[in-house]
């Protein structure tokens, strides 16, 4: 047991001491976040709305005109009634409507809040999403200013709808998709890297010669990355909630139980290809080639895989990724609880217990 | 008197407090074997990247092939052979592409290489090899095509470290016969070995001991003044003094 | 006692188109400093991955402490210490981390064996917060040899522990294994070096796979047959390619200050005859003398047969 602790400390002096790799490990699922949180969805100019107005009074007037000043949004003022404005949504020529009831001053006046409705067209969700967002702000900032000129409180509530897609289909699906590419980055790169550069240095000779138990080493290597994972998922998911403003609908513990099975399955990856590598370069493209691509391309994280040519889809299915994609899009984004996700769960336990037994029949107790 | 070839007056490269090289003052005769002694970690491979051109010294003075290793290092490049410990030669290629590739990045004309080539092949009695992958070749082979290509350019000045280590005693002794030969033709070799014996073989020795040079002189006079018997003696008796312990 | 015995052990690389080692037969007895002596590729390496059961031999059998190196693996990785050739320890770990980690994973610790590898340690031990990345080459094979040596193996492999090192290194080093042999340890250590056979008890001198002499260094320079020259004048180069053309040169080569010559007819003394036909040829100071083959003779010798 003593060994074993050992070991693992010295797997973490190897983790901490490499600060470029270590800065890269713990600075990557921050990078990710903002990349495809922000950058990818931030700045959408001049989009087509339509306002409908069937209140027409002061409050509706000034944020109509805070509307029309931000840059954001063109308005598209010739359409007025309920049929044009879903005709024109239909065709893509608008992105967003936005509709006063009738009475909204008078509402916010008497009854202290008033409802807006906001319609988005959730086919290009991340629009949608950062167009509501945009409208959302500015009725909030009108608001504050209300507010500093009268004791009471006042709210106006956008009611937001998105149109066909409901269920918000895709929405999000980077933070998924994020979890399950960290996690193959560094259970399964890092993992056969650490393994291959014992071997490179000579020390797995007198590893092996020694009494410890090879599978031992194997174990020890896997518990830095496992503690390094768990981390990450944290900071992924923190970030999600208070800097994306995403929740997490499901339970997370259950979330948390899915990734440790995932962490399984990256790690017998990572020690299969540590098992045939011989050098660090070889284990590295064989960790990009076996699970970065696969993940990206195939997970249905980029491209939907409804979308692909069926034989793309039958080899979908082998990729892991895939399974945890469609395991945390459900507890994330719909709430699911396990009923809902047995059949991937186990889909992933039968690979990773596929994997682990051929990684751990081909692991060499000797040097050939 | 031959001309020298390889002149250096206080020769210095510090890396901040750290001087790798102090003083050096030496010089190498054409067509001199000067075998460049020290332990691991005195200064050796610094003072020779510096005569390589490969690394600019923080003071003195030096010229290499007539050429300054301040201003003239591509000159330099181009008028010095180098051979590394392991021979770079690509295992992957067949003699005869070896060959070519090093004979192109030294700027030999197509017509050149063709002549040069023929003739290292027909030196090295490797006439039925040239299509041959190198990793096939037999050690002693792979050691004199790695010399010979080292050469191909026949640079003033060949730089050699440690060329012989872990050889068996049969090919060293034959891979010093063409370092003679390469010698007899007016060629410098400048050599680092960790084998004592030789140390013998070299015209004159200099032996570095934390970026000093100790010693100077030809096997015979180095052994008279340290009284000793063999360079190994010599060599013990001074490297031994070494206060540095990092390489 | 023997420690090691090797029975016709063979390994074959490449589907058998490569023989590494080539049926060899040899035993160390307890105590002994045995020395595998030969030049990179001579099979070295594969002997000793053999019996520290790291490779699986492809013929014959070998038996290490009393133990079979194929059926009883588990009992022999304990109970050897190794250095592999070219182990270089962790980098990024201090040398005392090293140590420390080493004496764990055999199951032991520093202070349990610290008499055993007290010598060797305190010279690296006003660096052991150094990280073994930054340590010169000596230093990084002493403390290598300290991590083989930690938990009191009965036997050691040392593979090639003196190649790169240099020359001072290299004297402290066997320094260092005529300690370690007094206190009971037996000792399997190849170099390419023939200088360093001597210090051995016993040594096989080794090329491409085969055993080509085995027996205690004196013995083998005793069964040099016929007599050795050495011999030098003011021109080494133009002398050496002279005295290749004298007809009764058997064999010439350069050897330190002198080149070493020896004659077809074992028993006929050509020394004034030599000298007069060096003398036409235009040679001036030239010195001869009978000398005492050494090691790195006989394997040439050997060789050449």
């Amino acid at each position: 047991m003593k060994q074993l602790f050992t070991f693992i400390k010295k797997e973490f002096f190897h983790v901490f001491r490499d600060r470029k790799t270590l800065l890269m490990l713990f600075g990557l699922p921050i990078v990710q976040i903002v990349l495809f949180g922000f950058a990818l969805t931030n700045e959408v100019k001049n989009a087509k709305i339509v306002i409908a107005d069937y209140s027409k009074d002061v409050t509706t007037k000034k944020i109509i005109d805070k509307i029309e000043a931000s840059k954001y949004f063109e308005v598209e003022k010739s359409l007025k009634s309920h049929n044009e404005i879903e005709a024109a949504f239909r065709e893509g020529k608008i992105k967003l409507a936005v509709i006063f009831p009738e009475n909204f001053n008078e509402d916010l006046m008497h009854l202290n809040k008033a409802q807006m409705q906001v319609i988005a067209d959730a086919s290009d969700i991340n629009t949608a999403n950062t167009l509501t967002n945009y409208i959302s702000s500015i009725v909030m900032d009108y608001q504050r200013e209300l507010m500093q000129n009268v004791a009471i409180s006042l709210s106006i509530t956008p009611e937001i709808r998105m149109l066909y897609n409901p269920e918000l289909k895709g929405e999000h699906i980077f933070i998924p998709g994020i979890m399950a590419m960290i996690m193959m980055l560094v259970c399964v790169m890092m993992t056969s890297i650490s393994i291959v550069k014992e071997k490179e240095l000579g020390t797995m000779e007198i590893l092996l010669v020694s009494p410890f138990k090879p599978l031992m080493v194997i174990f020890a290597k896997f518990i830095p990355y496992l503690i390094i994972s768990f981390f990450n998922i944290t900071s992924i998911l923190l970030l999600s909630v208070y800097a994306l403003d995403l929740p997490i609908k499901g339970n997370i513990f259950l979330l948390y139980g899915e990734a440790l099975l995932f962490i399984m399955t990256s790690l017998s990856i990572g020690l299969l290809i540590s098992i045939n590598a011989q050098s660090q370069q070889t284990a590295m493209f064989g960790s990009l080639m076996a699970t970065m691509l696969p993940t990206l391309l195939l997970s249905g994280f980029m491209f939907p895989i409804e979308n692909m040519p069926v034989p793309l889809q039958v080899i979908s299915n082998v990729v892991p990724s895939k399974w945890f994609f469609q395991i945390v899009k459900a507890i994330m984004i719909k709430g699911a609880g396990f009923s809902a996700i047995w059949k991937e769960t186990v889909i992933l336990i039968g690979m990773t217990i596929f994997l682990m037994a051929v990684s751990l029949k081909k692991f060499k107790i000797r040097l050939e | 008197m031959a001309e020298s070839v390889i002149k250096t007056e206080k020769l210095t490269k510090r890396f901040g407090d750290f001087i790798a090289a102090n003083e050096l003052t030496f010089d190498v005769k054409a067509g001199e074997i000067f075998g460049f002694l020290g332990a691991n970690g005195a200064g050796k491979t610094t003072a020779m990247r510096m005569l390589c051109g490969l690394s600019i010294p923080s003071s003195g003075k030096a010229t290499v092939a007539g050429f300054d290793v301040y201003k003239h290092t591509d000159e330099i490049k181009r008028n010095i052979g180098y051979m590394s410990q392991k021979f770079s030669l690509y295992e992957d290629l067949t003699v005869a592409e070896n060959i070519r590739f090093y004979a192109g990045i030294y700027g030999l004309s197509n017509k050149e290489i063709k002549d040069k080539s023929e003739e290292l092949v027909h030196q090295l009695g490797l006439e039925g090899e040239t299509k041959k992958l190198v990793r096939e070749l037999p050690l002693g082979w792979k050691q004199k095509l790695s010399f010979s290509v080292a050469i191909v350019h026949q640079p003033k000045i060949v730089f050699m470290d440690e060329p012989t280590s872990g050889v068996d005693p049969v090919t060293r002794r034959q891979f010093w016969d063409l370092i003679y030969a390469a010698a007899d033709k007016g060629m410098t070799i400048f050599v680092t070995t960790h084998y004592m014996d030789e140390s013998e073989y070299c015209n004159r020795i200099s032996i570095m001991v934390d970026g000093v040079i100790r010693a100077l002189d030809t096997p015979y006079n180095l052994k008279k003044q340290f009284s000793a018997n063999s360079m190994d003696e010599v060599f013990y008796g001074l490297a031994r003094e070494a206060k540095r312990t990092g390489d | 006692m023997v420690a090691v015995q090797l029975n016709n052990l063979s390994k074959k690389y490449d589907k058998g188109k490569i023989v590494a080692v080539d049926s060899i037969s040899f035993s160390v007895d307890k105590g002994e400093l045995f020395g595998l002596i030969g030049p990179d590729g001579a099979g070295k390496t594969s002997i000793f991955r053999m019996l520290t059961t790291l490779l699986l031999p492809d013929g014959g059998s070998a038996v290490v402490d009393g133990y079979d190196a194929v059926k009883d693996y588990k009992a022999i990785r304990g109970r050897v210490g190794y250095m592999p050739g070219k182990f270089s320890l962790y980098q990024d770990l201090t040398v005392e981390e090293n140590l420390n980690f080493f004496a764990t994973v055999f199951g032991t610790t520093i202070r349990e064996n610290y008499e055993l590898v007290k010598d060797i340690y305190v010279q690296i031990e006003p660096f052991k917060t150094r990280r073994a990345g930054k340590l010169s080459g000596g230093m990084k094979q002493k403390l290598a040899l300290c991590c083989a040596l930690i938990h009191k193996p009965s036997v050691l492999f040392l593979d090639e522990p003196t190649t790169g090192v240099d020359a001072v290194s290299r004297k402290e080093f066997w320094e260092m294994l005529k300690r370690l042999k007094q206190q009971g340890i037996t000792i399997l250590v190849s170099t390419p070096y023939m200088d360093e056979a001597t210090i051995c008890d016993r040594i096989a001198l080794i090329q491409s796979g085969k055993i080509l002499s085995i027996d205690t260094p004196d013995a083998i320079v005793r069964s040099y047959e016929g007599s050795l020259f050495a011999i030098k004048s003011e021109g080494m180069y133009k002398l050496l390619n002279d005295l290749r053309s004298y007809e009764n040169t058997l064999s010439c080569f350069a050897f330190g200050e002198y080149h070493h010559i020896a004659f077809r007819d074992k028993m006929k003394n050509y020394s004034e005859e030599l000298l007069k036909y060096l003398e036409n040829k235009g040679h001036k100071e030239v010195e001869m003398m009978p000398v005492i083959p050494t090691i790195e003779d006989c394997f040439i010798k050997l060789l050449k047969n």
